[in-house]
C-alpha cells in the first residue's frame, strides 16, 4: 500500500482539519518536536528506528500525567487516504486515553499502512478484529459539534489533531 | 374550535417558536448532504449493498441474536434480551443496583429515548447526565428531541443561552455565542463523565460475529462514556444487528454523508467490549486494570420482532437513523420534529417507528404531514420507500376509525373500496374524480355553487377544506370533449402516442392538454386521448390503498390495448406519471406494472427525446421578447430525475431558465387545501418565492397541478405548464 500519491491524498483529505507532517525515520525526532505541545504522554510506536524516547513523551503514564498532558502521541494502525482517517487500536498501554483525554492528539502512521480507501481499510480492520484487536477508533480530525449553533472544533475529544506520516516505514 | 382548527393552531405556534431555527438548520444540512451524496461516486452501489445487508440481517435476525449472545459472552460481557421497554429498564436498573452505582452518563441514543431510560432511572433515584451537547440541552430544557440526530435543532443559539442562564444562573451571564456555550456545557458534562459509575451508549450497528458495536459521533462523548466508567451498558434495538465487522464498510461510508453531509464523522468507534483500555478512576486518582471492566449489551425488541413479521412495516427496521428524510422534507423544514413527530421518533420514517413501537394511534398525527412528495426516497441510504410506509399507516388508520354523523353525505356518493369510519376529509379528496365528473355535467352551475360562502362553510365543516383556498374551476369543455370534436390530425405519423387525460387536465385545465396535443403533433406524432380514469393518486394520497388498486387496474386495462399497438403513454401531470413509474409496482401484478413503467413518459421528457432523435426545435414556440422564465419542478418529478429534460427543452426553444431549489411547493395535492395544514403549506410555499425572488415580468412555470395552484396564489398570476409556453402558436 501507500505510494506518494496515497500520502498526498491523505494529506489533502485533512486540509483545514489537521496538521499533517510527512517525514522519514531519520527526520522523525524533528517532526515530532514540531507536533508536540508539552507536556506530552504517549504509547510506544511499533516502527523500527522510530521512537518516542528522548522526545519528552511519557509512555508509561499514570492518571496524573494523563490529566496534566496537553498532547498525546500514539501510533495509528492504519491511515485511510480517501478520508484522512487514522485507526487507533485500543490496548493496555492506553492508546485510547492518550488520544482522547488531551487537547492535542498526534497520530504517527507508517506510509506503508496507508490504505487508499474504505474497502481496503476494512480488509485490514477485519483482519485486526480476527487477531484480537477488536476495538479500533476511526478518527478523522478534531472532535466537533454543531449542537450549539456554529461548528465548534474541540468538544469532549482533542481540539487539535496532527498526523505524522513516516514515509520510509 | 374543531380539532382541525386546534391542530392548525398547534402547528402555527410551533412554526413561530421553532420554525426559524429548524428551517435554517435542516436546509443547510440538506444541502450539504445532497452535495456529499452526489459527489460520492460509489453512492448508488453502496446503498444497494447496504440495503442487501439490512434485508439479509432482518431475515436472519434470530440467528444473529444467538450469535451475538455467544460472542459477547466469549468476550467477557453479557447480552440481555429485553422484550419491552419495561424489561430494558429493569435490566439497566439491575446493573446500577449491583454496582452500587449512583450516577450514569449517556451518549446519544434514540432507543433509550424510546425506552425512557432517563425517566426510569431518575425516578429510581439515580443521576443521569446526557453527554452529547444537543441531548444535554434537551435534558436541561426538559424537552423531547426534535430530530433523530440533532435533538436540539429547534433551539437557536439565543434560546440555548437563555436556557442556560435561567437554569444555571452563572455569575457572568452567558452570551449567545456557540463557542462560549459549548465551553460551558463541555465543562459540566466533562465533570459528570469523570465522576460517573456507569457509562451508557447506544449502538449504530452491532456486529454479531465478534460482539462488536459501532458508534458514529463527532464530539467524542461516546468514546468517553464507553471508556471512562468501569461499567459500560450499550442499549440497541435488535434491528441493529448485522453479521460481521466487514459488513460495516458501506454504512461507514454512507451514514455521515446522508446524516450531516460530512464524508465521515470525527469518530467512528468500533468497540468490542469489555475493552483493553485501563480504567481512568478520577476519584481514586489512578489507572485501574482493564480486567475490572464490565459490559452489558441490552438488545431491545419492544415491537420490532412483530414489525419483522409485518410485510409493510418491516422496511422500517432497515433504517439507520441518519435523519436525511427529515432534512429533505418540506413540511419537516417548516414545523420540525415537535410537529412532525410522535412520542419518540420524528420525520417521515418516524411514522413507521411509532406505528411499530408505540402503536398505530401514536403515528396518527404525524402521518398526515407526509404528503408523499417522495423527496426523501432518493436520499435514504438504505433505499426505504418512506412515503409508502406512511401510506400504509394512513390506510390502517382509515380502517380503524368509527363512522360519524356525516357519513351518509359521502357514503352514497362515492364508489370507493373503503370502510365506513374513514375520515371524511380523506374520503372527499380521495374521490375527487367522482365529484369532478358529476360537476362537469353542469360545470357553470357547479362552479357557481362551489364559489359561494355557503359552499365554503359546508366544505369546511364536512371535508375540512380551508375557506382561504379557491377550489379549481371546472372547464366548460373537457379535454376529451375537445379532442373528440377535432380528432387526430397527423396522417402518416412517425410515432403514435396516448396522451393520458389526467383528472386535472381533463376537467379543470384542458388548455395544457391542448398544448401537449398540438406540440406533439407539430413534432410528427399522432395523439390519442382515450377515456382513462384518474390514476389512483388521489385515493392513494389519502391512504385509500384498495381504492387506488382498483383504479390502477382499470387504468391498466384501458391502456394495455394501446401498449399492444406499440403506443407510448405521455403524461402531463407528474404525480400521475410517478404512479405509473413507481407506486403501480405496489398495486398491480409485476408484469403489468413493468410494462406501463417502461412505456410512460413525462410530456417534456418525450419532447426532449424527439428533439434528440432529430425533430426540429423550430416547431416549438420560443420567446418573443425577454427570454427569461422561472421554473419550479414538481417534487415527484424531481425524484424521477425529470427536471432536467424540461429545462433542456425550454433552453432549446431559446428560453433562459432559472430553477428553484425548493424540494416541494407545499401544496402537495390536497395537503394545502386542508384546514389544519393551510398555514404550513403557505409557509413552505413562501420558500419558493424566497428562492426565486419576485420575478416581476418574468413568466413563472410549473409542471404539477398543485404547484401551479400554489405558485399562482403566491405570485398572484397565472402559472402555466411549460408545454403551454412551448406549443406552436
Amino acid at each position: 500500500m501507500g505510494g506518494m500519491d496515497t500520502v498526498g491524498t491523505f494529506a489533502d483529505a485533512l486540509e483545514g482539519q489537521s496538521t499533517v507532517h510527512v517525514t522519514t525515520a531519520s527526520a522523525f525526532p524533528d517532526a515530532l518536536e514540531s507536533a508536540i505541545d508539552p507536556p506530552a504522554v504517549g504509547t510506544p510506536l511499533p516502527y523500527e528506528g522510530v521512537s518516542l524516547a528522548d522526545a519528552g513523551v511519557e509512555t508509561d503514564f499514570d492518571l496524573a500525567a494523563l490529566d496534566a498532558a496537553r498532547t498525546g502521541v500514539t501510533p495509528a494502525g492504519l491511515g485511510i487516504a480517501e478520508y484522512g482517517t487514522v485507526t487507533l487500536v485500543s490496548n493496555e498501554a492506553g492508546t485510547e486515553l492518550a488520544s482522547l483525554y488531551v487537547n492535542r492528539h498526534v497520530a504517527v502512521v507508517a506510509a506503508s499502512d496507508l490504505a487508499p480507501d474504505m474497502p481496503a481499510a476494512y480488509d485490514r480492520i477485519d483482519e485486526g478484529v480476527a487477531a484480537g484487536d477488536g476495538t479500533q477508533i476511526l478518527a478523522t480530525g478534531p472532535s466537533a459539534t454543531a449542537d450549539m449553533g456554529e461548528l465548534i472544533r474541540g468538544v469532549h475529544g482533542p481540539h487539535e489533531t496532527h498526523v505524522v506520516v513516516v514515509e520510509d516505514r | 374550535m374543531t380539532s382541525r382548527q386546534d391542530r392548525a393552531a398547534d402547528l402555527g405556534r410551533l412554526m413561530d417558536a421553532e420554525g426559524p431555527a429548524v428551517r435554517e438548520r435542516t436546509e443547510a444540512i440538506n444541502e450539504l448532504s445532497s452535495l456529499a451524496q452526489r459527489s460520492f461516486a460509489d453512492f448508488a452501489d453502496l446503498r444497494s449493498t447496504a440495503r442487501e445487508i439490512k434485508e439479509h440481517s432482518i431475515e436472519n435476525l434470530p440467528t444473529l441474536i444467538d450469535r451475538v449472545e455467544e460472542a459477547v459472552a466469549a468476550n467477557g460481557g453479557q447480552v440481555h434480551l429485553a422484550r419491552s421497554a419495561a424489561d430494558a429498564n429493569r435490566v439497566i436498573e439491575g446493573v446500577m443496583e449491583r454496582h452500587d452505582a449512583e450516577t450514569l452518563v449517556k451518549s446519544k441514543s434514540m432507543t433509550t429515548e424510546e425506552v425512557g431510560v432517563n425517566e426510569h432511572l431518575t425516578d429510581a433515584g439515580y443521576e443521569v447526565v446526557e453527554t452529547d451537547l444537543g441531548e444535554y440541552v434537551i435534558q436541561v430544557a426538559d424537552e423531547s428531541p426534535s430530530h433523530l440526530i440533532a435533538p436540539a435543532l429547534h433551539k437557536s443559539v439565543e434560546d440555548i443561552a437563555e436556557l442556560f442562564n435561567d437554569v444555571f444562573e452563572p455569575e457572568e451571564p452567558l452570551p449567545a455565542d456557540s463557542e462560549a456555550l459549548t465551553a460551558f456545557a463541555r465543562e459540566r458534562v466533562g465533570q459528570a463523565v469523570r465522576e460517573a459509575d456507569v457509562g451508557m451508549t447506544g449502538a449504530n450497528f452491532v456486529a454479531a460475529e465478534s460482539g462488536s458495536i459501532l458508534l458514529v459521533t463527532n464530539e467524542g462523548n461516546a468514546r468517553k462514556s464507553a471508556v471512562t466508567p468501569p461499567v459500560h451498558v450499550a442499549v440497541a434495538g435488535v434491528e441493529k444487528l448485522i453479521p460481521s465487522v466487514r459488513d460495516l464498510q458501506p454504512f461507514t461510508e454512507l451514514i455521515a454523508r446522508s446524516g450531516t453531509g460530512q464524508p465521515i464523522t470525527s469518530y467512528v468507534s468500533l468497540l468490542t467490549p469489555p475493552v483493553d483500555t485501563p480504567i481512568p478512576d478520577f476519584e481514586a486518582g489512578e489507572l485501574r486494570d482493564a480486567d475490572e471492566r464490565e459490559f452489558h449489551l441490552v438488545l431491545v425488541d419492544n415491537g420490532r420482532m412483530a414489525m419483522r413479521e409485518d410485510e409493510e412495516l418491516r422496511e422500517t427496521l432497515y433504517c439507520i437513523r441518519c435523519g436525511a428524510c427529515s432534512n429533505t422534507c418540506a413540511n419537516f423544514q417548516a414545523v420540525g420534529g415537535h410537529g412532525f413527530g410522535g412520542e419518540t421518533y420524528t420525520g417521515g420514517i418516524g411514522t413507521g417507528w411509532e406505528a411499530g413501537v408505540t402503536g398505530l394511534e401514536g403515528a396518527a398525527d404525524m402521518n398526515d404531514l407526509c404528503t408523499g412528495c417522495s423527496r426523501c426516497v432518493p436520499k435514504c441510504p438504505v433505499e426505504i420507500d418512506i412515503p409508502w410506509i406512511n401510506t400504509v399507516v394512513r390506510d390502517r388508520l382509515n380502517r380503524s376509525g368509527e363512522p360519524d354523523e356525516f357519513e351518509f353525505l359521502v357514503d352514497g356518493l362515492v364508489p370507493d373500496e373503503e370502510p365506513a369510519g374513514i375520515d371524511r376529509q380523506k374520503r372527499f379528496f380521495g374521490n375527487v374524480e367522482t365529484l369532478a365528473r358529476l360537476g362537469s355535467r353542469v360545470p357553470r352551475l357547479a362552479n357557481a355553487v362551489a364559489g359561494t360562502r355557503l359552499a365554503d362553510r359546508v366544505l369546511e365543516r364536512v371535508a375540512g377544506v380551508d375557506p382561504r383556498r379557491d377550489l379549481p374551476t371546472l372547464a366548460t369543455e373537457t379535454l376529451r370533449e375537445w379532442y373528440a370534436d377535432r380528432g387526430p390530425r397527423v396522417d402518416a405519423p412517425d410515432r403514435d402516442v396516448v396522451l393520458y387525460p389526467d383528472l386535472y387536465t381533463n376537467y379543470f385545465d384542458p388548455d395544457r392538454g391542448k398544448a401537449a396535443v398540438e406540440t406533439l403533433e407539430a413534432l410528427g406524432v399522432r395523439v390519442h386521448v382515450p377515456p382513462v380514469p384518474e390514476s389512483g393518486r388521489a385515493p392513494l394520497s389519502q391512504g385509500m390503498i384498495e381504492t387506488a388498486r382498483s383504479t390502477a387496474e382499470t387504468v391498466h386495462g384501458r391502456l394495455v390495448g394501446h401498449l399492444d399497438q406499440g403506443r407510448d403513454v405521455v403524461v402531463i401531470e407528474p404525480s400521475d406519471l410517478a404512479m405509473f413509474r413507481s407506486e403501480y409496482a405496489r398495486l398491480l401484478p409485476e408484469a403489468s406494472a413493468e410494462r406501463l413503467r417502461a412505456n410512460s413518459y413525462d410530456v417534456l421528457e418525450y419532447v426532449a427525446a424527439l428533439l434528440e432523435d432529430g425533430a426540429s426545435a423550430e416547431a416549438l414556440s420560443g420567446p418573443t421578447g425577454d427570454p427569461a422564465v422561472a421554473y419550479h419542478s414538481h417534487c415527484q418529478q424531481r425524484t424521477l430525475g425529470l427536471e432536467a429534460p424540461t429545462v433542456s427543452v425550454l433552453e432549446d426553444a431559446g428560453y433562459d431558465v432559472e430553477t428553484s431549489d425548493v424540494e416541494c411547493c407545499g401544496m402537495a395535492g390536497s395537503f394545502g387545501y386542508k384546514t389544519e395544514y393551510y398555514e404550513v403549506s403557505m409557509d413552505v410555499g413562501e420558500q419558493v418565492r424566497a428562492d426565486l425572488g419576485d420575478l416581476a415580468g418574468v413568466p413563472v412555470l410549473a409542471s404539477g397541478t398543485s404547484c401551479q395552484e400554489q405558485l399562482g396564489t403566491l405570485y398572484d398570476r397565472d402559472v402555466p405548464h411549460p408545454i403551454e409556453l412551448l406549443s406552436p402558436r
